[in-house]
């Protein structure tokens, strides 16, 4: 069930229910450790990638990290990287400075298209003991990740005079659409949202919005419902918790995400990662600030929580769940503490503060 | 965090405090595309109950559209051996849920559930006895994994008639079973979070077979400094499980007292109708009610329809989770949690007089 639905029934009823359980038997081997490709990244991303190893390490968790540079005016990921990546199945990062302009593509993008990570799923929650202004928020945003608005085809046709091209597949969309029911089923959600502009575009976001129908009509028992991207940043900002899990094309995704995590707390404490048929990539899960300014590099006083969010996620997907369950709740327990908080969350502390409040609540 | 950590938790910090208890553990969990498709599960309703809770199984995992279709097999415990299409059908599948089969006493048939064991080299059986909220025991905070050797010990099945009137029974311990039972359970307690094994035995008595076990499980605990060990014999263990059973966590024992040491947690923590359990090996796992005693059931039982489906529904949790079904197997585990903690339905051996069938409505009741 949604993290906001066991939280209210543990609030209402007088005998709480019980927490989930772990009764889990493990395949022999099962606790064998994993290799998982570690990219630092740009500005905050190092101290924040730092915060996730310490965790890991004071967890004894079965994974290790293999460490590689790269930096976001390199002109591709280095091919060493994407071995590590293809050997590993699972990497994660902190973010890549893009240059605004020029001529220097996203590397982001380059590592999305090359694994055809095609699905970006970020999870925006209320967090217990964090108030912002908008209760009941429990959004999941799965956005196309590869093509759309994305695509990198530009042109100037004559001087003065550029065009952009979106492009929009059936393949594509397809695949979204079905990663985001399946998505719902296995994880008891009720509604999928699609988020379109398809009375303008009419074509594009129109062949979107059909794969999406095809796809919902083979998942009766889940609600399916369409909203135009303009609305939906109003209703996101005035009534959010009408939303569950949202499928959209790669720029309102961008956006949708962005605002949802907003809402629910900043991007600073959101989880999310990228998953295609074969990797995954695990990184702050919206991606605003994911870089972050100079003076918070300079006074270290990035926000890890996104960060150990993803890779709790990520241990989920190891399949090592006792251990994505405590530092989960560790990390919880820290923001209910509200003792110690960096400055996007109200506070004034450093990394270094969060990450050793983390570990002293780890049981 | 075990158990009844995680409810004392909750319930102590709803109690005490105005603000939020903490939260539950999050499902923020990322799938691989195509991990939704649905799954065969080989199934085996066997004797007595069997059929009775298994259907209750089939029942539920089809009210929560769970990801998976049963391949069903009639087998009874009166047979010479597990037919062949079964076993075939449960190396291709991997994974199995099973009713128990009624072994006879005495005479020449060999147990069934000893030979799946055996043949599939299911070498581990695991026993997980907790109180369960809600139903009131003699004994408080018990949250036990029974992690026991299946395939050798005093179940090896060698023995033979000496002369006349004198009977020989092998007991046979090697270094390689007893190795990797203790593997096992070390690995199951590093990735559980839990805090110390205890290795049962009787070295005192049998010096070579079960020192060799304790040999085997010393090695092992060596190399997870972080997990506390300790060694308790067998008549002392029975005696401190029905004291004080709150410092036992993980116990690793040979295939003999395993069984009675199971058997014994599970029935101070609520009775063998209420645990789950399983089987594993390194290729398939068997899923069925946790402790054995009682898994056939009496007759009055059958006839009136009142047999527990609890262990096998918990234990069919344990195996959406095996089959990583994190979600279902959670609100599965939720939903039967819930209707023992109301207390309304329960069955004769938990204290009420309800029927499978008013369990499991029940329980789809409590889905959400």
């Amino acid at each position: 069930m949604s993290r906001l639905q066991t939280l209210r029934r543990l609030i209402s009823s007088s005998t709480p229910p019980l927490a989930r359980s772990v009764t889990y038997m493990p395949r022999p081997g099962d606790g064998a450790p994993r290799a998982v490709t570690l990219i630092p990244g740009d500005g905050i991303g190092p101290l924040v990638t730092d915060a996730v190893e310490q965790v890991m390490s004071a967890m004894h968790a079965p994974v290790y990290f293999e460490r590689y540079e790269v930096h976001g005016d390199m002109k591709r990921v280095p091919e060493e990287v994407m071995e590590s990546i293809k050997k590993n199945k699972v990497c994660l990062k902190g973010g890549l400075r893009t240059p605004v302009g020029g001529g220097v593509s996203s590397l982001n993008v380059q590592l999305r298209k090359e694994l055809d990570l095609y699905a970006s799923l970020v999870n925006c929650f209320n967090l217990p003991g964090l108030p912002t202004r908008h209760e009941g928020v429990d959004i999941v945003v799965i956005r196309e990740n590869t093509e759309g608005e994305y695509s990198g085809l530009e042109h100037e046709v004559v001087p003065g005079v550029v065009e952009s091209l979106k492009v929009i597949t059936k393949f594509c969309s397809e695949r979204i659409a079905k990663y985001a029911f399946e998505y719902a089923y296995l994880n008891n959600r009720k509604k999928v949202t699609a988020v379109h502009k398809a009375n303008i575009m009419k074509l594009a976001d129109g062949l979107f919005l059909e794969s999406c129908r095809e796809v919902a009509t083979k998942y009766p028992s889940i609600k399916y419902n369409e909203i135009i991207v303009d609305n939906c940043c109003m209703q996101l900002v005035s009534k959010p918790e009408q939303f569950d899990v949202m499928v959209t094309p790669n720029l309102y995704g961008n956006l949708v995400a962005n605002t949802a995590a907003g809402i629910a707390g900043g991007t600073g404490v959101m989880p999310g990662g990228n998953v295609g048929a074969d990797h995954a990539v695990f990184e702050q899960g919206a991606s605003a600030g994911n870089v972050g300014k100079d003076n918070i590099v300079v006074q270290k006083k990035a926000n890890p929580v996104a960060l150990l969010l993803s890779s709790a996620m990520m241990l989920r997907h190891l399949q090592f769940p006792s251990f994505a369950d405590r530092l989960e709740t560790a990390v919880e327990r820290v923001i209910l503490e509200g003792k110690v908080r960096t400055k996007d969350l109200g506070g004034d502390s450093t990394t270094q503060e969060v990450v050793d409040a983390v570990i002293a609540n780890l049981d």
